[in-house]
């Protein structure tokens, strides 16, 4: 087995471990440190693939910003194990069942498909995935949709201070 | 690395977030679920970027083919940043509101 496979697989346990630790987690703020497990362990799968720019933006973006957002609002809250709200046994059971289900039926289909046999992901060459192509075709090709973009973290921002001032 | 690898990964890593948005009832852990998800589908169009890429690069080694792929992860990871501000003010106020993030006051919008 080649260094390469030992790291996919080592990843993929890591990042299916930690999200399901991220839903039996009592405690919300395990929960949040379990899903930043979770961003840690798909952004080698990211260097994996030569994916350096979106490793290095999902660990800003993800685990830096957003998970830090997480983090704050649920120490705001004083959120803990005590009161975390429960569903009902059954509903959980359902909803594990559900899930089960939707998994089965979509392991099975790509199992059979024939179009996705012997394809393979190109692991450690390319150079698609460096900031320099994905710079030229983010401003050449995307520019449009790099400039609404910003129109849309500007709504974001007077959203997010319009629905959280006090009235 | 096979792609079938990538898709059972994606499919695990998706399915535990359906499950985790259908059985929790912390408003956060669902939100968080529902980052789960969108993660789950970027690691799988990263993955056939590079499968697509993979197999043209044999005919053209100067091709970009795949490129896409790369930039509509980008593209998702500022939406859900600009999805997770909103929502985070939605539950703020949700819990200032009701003193409690229980998803289960939120059925009083169907009134």
């Amino acid at each position: 087995m080649s260094t390469t496979e030992i790291l996919f697989f080592f990843l993929s346990a890591l990042a299916i471990f930690s999200a399901i630790m991220v839903l039996v987690s009592k405690n919300p703020v395990h929960s949040v440190l379990w899903l930043i497990a979770v961003f840690f362990a798909i952004s080698g799968h990211y260097i994996l693939l030569n994916a350096q720019f979106l490793a290095i933006v999902n660990l800003i973006v993800y685990a830096g910003a957003i998970m830090v957002l997480f983090l704050f609002v649920i120490m705001l809250m004083n959120l803990n194990a005590e009161t975390e709200p429960q569903k009902h046994v059954w509903m959980k059971l359902a909803g594990a069942v559900s899930g089960g289900c939707f998994l089965m039926v979509l392991v099975s289909l790509v199992r059979q498909a024939t179009d996705m046999q012997h394809k393979t992901a190109l692991m450690k060459d390319g150079n698609i995935g460096l900031i320099k192509n994905l710079g030229k075709a983010l401003f050449s090709d995307y520019v449009v949709p790099f400039e609404i973009s910003s129109v849309l973290f500007l709504s974001a921002m007077v959203g997010a201070v319009v629905i959280g001032k006090k009235e | 690395m096979p792609i079938q690898y990538y898709i059972y990964l994606c499919l695990a890593l998706f399915s535990i977030g359906i499950i985790g948005v259908l059985t929790r009832r912390n408003a956060i852990i669902v939100f968080m679920c529902v980052e789960l998800m969108l993660n789950a589908v970027n690691l799988l169009l990263v993955a056939f970027s590079k499968m697509h890429y993979g197999l043209a690069i044999g005919a053209n080694p100067e091709t970009t083919v795949g490129i896409d792929g790369q930039l509509f992860v980008f593209f998702i990871m500022v939406v859900a940043a600009a999805e997770v501000s909103v929502g985070l003010a939605i539950i703020v106020m949700m819990y200032r509101n009701t003193h409690s993030v229980d998803i289960n006051f939120l059925n009083r919008l169907k009134n």
